[in-house]
C-alpha cells in the first residue's frame, strides 16, 4: 500500500509535468522551434498567480483560465513579433534569439520580485483524502485534475474547430495549407500561444505544489525536454505519456534507491530513449 | 660676548625638541584609534540562502548604529556572496582590494572557507560569525577567528541535550530516522553524528538516514521514506525552506512522530518558519546555542531588535552577526590599530563577558576557535522560539512528546 501512494503521488505530478510539456511539444510540432524559454514562460505565469491571489485571494485554481489567457496573449505577440522573424533562419539563431527571451524574463522577475521563495496560502494545503489506506494529497489531486482537464480541453481544440483543424494542416505539410489559403502566419501566432496558454495553466497547477523563484526556470525548461524527447517531439500524447513517465519514476527511483537519485533516474530513462527509440516514445519515425 | 648655554637649557631644548619630533606619532595614533576600523561584511543577501543572509543583516545594520554609540569606532562595507562560495571568494578579493582592514561573515560553511582562503592569503584578519566546518580552523590559519560551534561542537552539545530532554520529560524513544540536506553543513554534521552517538549514551539508534537535495522543491519522497521508517522521533538536519516543506509533508502525510528534533541546524527556528506553518511549526525542537534570557546586554540587544523589526525574531543568526561586530570593535579599541598583526594580538586576547548568547565570556584557543559555546534546548512554543533547556537558560517547560497535528491549538 505504501508503494501505491507513492506511485499514484508520482502519476498526480506527472499529469502537471505532462502538460507543463505539451505546450513545448505543440509548438514545435507545429512551427518547427523548440522554445528554449519554455520554463521561464512558466515562472512568469507562476508569478502572475501568486500575485493575483495575494491582492484577490482569489484560488489559484479559478485563477486557471485567465492565466492561460493572459500568457496566450504573451506568446501570441511574441511569435507574431519576434520568433516569426526567426522561422527561416538556422537553428542556432533561434536558439540564441529564445534564450536571450529567457534571460530577459529572468532578470525581470529577479528585479520584481527579489530572490526569495514564495508560495500561496490555501486553506486545504495540509489537508488528504483518505480511502483506506490511500492517502491523496489534496492539492496534488487538484493539480492533476486541471492538468488533466487542460489536456482534455487543447485535445478537443485540436480536434474539433477549425482553427484547431487549420493547425494540424499547418503542421502535417505547411507548403500545402499555403496553397489551399491558410494563413500560416496567424496560424503559427496561434499555435505558440496555445503552447504559452498550457505552460501558463500548468505555472498555475505547479505553484501549488511548489514554491516560484527565479532560478527554478531552468530546472522546468529541462524537465519539459527530457519530458517531450522521451515521449516524442511533436506529439501531444507522447507528453503527456512522457510526464507520467518521469512523474512516477522520480517517486519510485527516489523511494527505492535514494532520494538525491530522483533526477538520475530521469536522465537515466532518457538515454536509454535516445538509443533505442530516438523519435520518442510515442514520436514518428 | 659669547653665550653659553646651561645643561639644564640644553636637556629642556632637547625634551622640547623630542615633544615636537614625536607629536605626529602620537597625534597620529590618537587619530587612528578614533578613525573607524573598516570592515567588510560578507553575507549570502541572495540566491537559496537570502532569507536568513538577510536576517543576518539586519544585525549588521543594527551593529552599524549600536557599536558607535557603544563607544567603538566601526565602518561596514556590506557584500552580497549570493549563497555561492565562487561568488564569496571573488567579494573578499574585491572587498580587500578596496582597503578593509578586516573581514567578517558568512552564515555558509562552503562560502566562509572561501573567504577564509582569501584571507590568510592576503594578511587580513577575518572573524566568522556563523559557519561551522571543523576544517576551517584545523588549517593552521594565523588570521581566523571563529566565535561559532563547529559542527563537532555543534554535535556533541546537541546531542548531549537529547538525554536532557528524555530526563526532563520522563521518556525514553528507541529509534531515530534522521534527515539530513546534503551540503557541506549536512555532510559535516553527518560525519559529526555519527561519530558521536556511540559515545553520547543515548537511548535511541538511527534506523534510516536519508539525505535531500538543499534545493529540492519537493519532499514527499524523503518523508514518504521516513514515514516508513516508523521511528520514535525524527531528527533533522536542515535549512530553512527545506524545513518549511518537510513539516507541511509531515503534517499532509500524517506523519506524527514524539517529536521533530534537530541537534544544531538552521531552519525551525527561523521568523519564515512560524510565518508559513503557523500552528504546525510549535513544538519543533532545535538544540543550539541561544540568545541569553538571562544577559542583560542580551536583552539590549533584544529590545533594540524587536523595536527596529516588530514581527521579526531575533535568531542566534542575529545574535552570533552582531558579536562577530562586537569581537572586532573591542579588539580595535584595544589594539588601537587597524594593522593586521596588531589586530590579531588584539583578536587572540579578546575575553568580552557582557554579550548575547549563552555561555561565557568570548575567548579564542590557538586555533582562533571558541569553545564555549553550549546549546540550549530551544522549541518553539505559542508560535516563539523558547529555551526550554538548560534549566539555568531556561523560559518555559519542554513539551514533549508533541500533540499530534489535528490536535495543535
Amino acid at each position: 500500500m505504501l508503494y501505491l501512494n507513492i506511485i499514484i503521488a508520482g502519476l498526480l505530478t506527472g499529469l502537471v509535468y505532462g502538460l507543463m510539456a505539451l505546450g513545448l511539444s505543440v509548438i514545435f510540432g507545429v512551427i518547427r522551434v523548440v522554445n528554449f524559454a519554455h520554463g521561464e514562460m512558466m515562472v512568469m505565469a507562476m508569478y502572475a498567480v501568486y500575485l493575483a491571489n495575494t491582492f484577490t485571494g482569489i484560488d489559484p485554481l479559478l485563477l486557471l483560465p485567465l492565466v492561460a489567457l493572459a500568457l496566450f496573449g504573451f506568446g501570441y505577440a511574441l511569435q507574431r513579433l519576434l520568433i516569426n522573424r526567426y522561422i527561416t533562419r538556422p537553428e542556432h539563431e533561434q536558439f540564441l534569439l529564445l534564450l536571450a527571451v529567457a534571460t530577459i524574463i529572468t532578470a525581470s522577475l529577479l528585479m520584481g520580485f527579489g530572490p526569495d521563495a514564495r508560495n500561496v496560502q490555501l486553506g486545504y494545503a495540509y489537508d488528504s483524502f483518505q480511502i483506506g489506506a490511500l492517502l491523496l494529497d489534496k492539492v496534488r489531486v487538484f493539480a492533476a485534475a486541471g492538468a488533466a482537464a487542460g489536456t482534455a480541453a487543447l485535445w478537443a481544440f485540436f480536434r474539433f474547430t477549425r482553427t484547431g483543424k487549420a493547425i494540424r494542416a499547418c503542421a502535417d505539410n505547411h507548403f500545402a495549407a499555403q496553397v489551399v489559403g491558410l494563413d500560416v502566419k496567424r496560424l503559427y501566432a496561434v499555435t505558440f500561444g496555445l503552447g504559452a496558454a498550457c505552460v501558463g495553466a500548468a505555472g498555475c497547477l505547479m505553484l501549488l505544489l511548489v514554491d516560484v523563484q527565479p532560478y527554478i526556470s531552468t530546472d522546468y525548461t529541462l524537465l519539459a525536454f527530457i519530458i517531450v524527447i522521451l515521449g516524442g517531439l511533436g506529439s501531444m500524447p507522447g507528453a503527456l505519456l512522457g510526464g507520467v513517465i518521469v512523474g512516477v519514476s522520480e517517486a519510485v527511483s527516489g523511494f527505492v534507491i535514494e532520494p538525491s537519485f530522483k533526477s538520475a533516474f530521469s536522465f537515466g530513462l532518457l538515454i536509454l530513449v535516445l538509443l533505442v527509440r530516438p523519435q520518442g516514445l510515442l514520436g514518428r519515425a | 660676548m659669547t653665550y653659553r648655554i646651561t645643561r639644564r637649557e640644553f636637556g629642556l631644548g632637547a625634551a622640547a625638541g623630542g615633544a615636537v619630533l614625536a607629536a605626529p606619532g602620537i597625534i597620529g595614533s590618537a587619530h587612528a584609534a578614533n578613525k573607524p576600523i573598516k570592515i567588510g561584511s560578507l553575507l549570502p543577501r541572495s540566491g537559496y540562502e537570502g532569507i536568513i543572509g538577510q536576517g543576518c543583516q539586519r544585525a549588521v545594520d543594527l551593529a552599524k548604529r549600536m557599536l558607535p554609540e557603544m563607544g567603538y569606532a566601526i565602518e561596514v562595507v556590506d557584500a552580497d556572496t549570493e549563497s555561492k562560495p565562487e561568488v564569496a571568494r571573488t567579494q573578499a578579493e574585491k572587498l580587500i582590494s578596496e582597503g578593509v582592514d578586516i573581514l567578517v561573515g558568512a552564515f555558509d560553511s562552503g562560502q566562509t572557507f572561501s573567504i577564509a582562503q582569501v584571507a590568510e592569503q592576503r594578511g587580513v584578519p577575518f572573524v566568522i560569525n556563523i559557519g561551522s566546518d571543523p576544517a576551517i580552523t584545523e588549517q593552521g590559519y594565523k588570521f581566523i577567528f571563529r566565535n561559532f560551534p563547529t559542527s563537532v561542537m555543534l554535535g556533541t552539545n546537541g546531542l548531549a541535550r537529547f538525554n536532557d530532554l528524555f530526563a526532563a520529560t520522563h521518556t525514553s524513544p528507541k529509534t531515530a530516522v534522521l534527515m539530513i540536506v546534503n551540503d557541506t553543513f549536512g555532510q559535516t554534521m553527518l560525519k559529526g553524528i555519527n561519530a558521536l552517538m556511540p559515545k553520547a549514551n543515548l537511548p535511541f539508534h538511527i534506523v534510516e538516514t536519508i539525505s535531500y537535495d538543499p534545493q529540492a522543491k519537493d519532499l514527499s519522497i524523503e518523508v514518504a521514506k521516513a514515514k516508513a521508517a516508523k521511528a520514535d522521533i525524527h531528527m533533522v538536519v536542515t535549512r530553512l525552506n527545506d524545513a518549511i516543506l518537510m513539516v507541511r509533508e509531515m503534517v499532509k502525510q500524517r506523519y506524527e512522530p514524539m517529536g521533530i528534533i534537530s541537534p544544531g541546524s538552521p531552519g525551525m527556528y527561523q521568523t519564515q518558519f512560524m510565518k508559513v506553518l503557523g500552528k504546525y511549526a510549535d513544538y519543533a525542537i532545535t538544540n543550539i546555542p541561544w540568545i541569553d534570557p538571562k544577559q542583560s546586554f542580551a536583552h539590549t540587544f533584544q529590545a533594540t531588535w524587536d523595536k527596529a523589526y516588530p514581527g521579526e525574531v531575533c535568531t542566534l543568526d542575529a545574535g552570533f552577526t552582531f558579536e562577530g561586530f562586537l569581537i572586532i570593535g573591542d579588539a580595535y579599541k584595544r589594539a588601537g590599530s587597524a594593522k593586521p598583526q596588531a589586530m590579531v594580538e588584539a583578536l587572540k586576547a579578546t575575553n568580552i563577558k557582557d554579550r548575547i548568547m549563552i555561555g561565557g565570556p568570548i575567548t579564542f584557543n590557538e586555533k582562533g576557535q571558541n569553545v564555549n559555546l553550549p546549546s540550549g534546548v530551544l522549541q518553539i512554543q505559542h508560535g516563539k522560539p523558547t529555551v526550554v533547556l538548560p534549566e539555568q537558560y531556561s523560559e518555559a517547560k519542554p513539551v514533549f512528546p508533541v500533540p499530534g497535528w489535528s490536535k495543535r491549538a
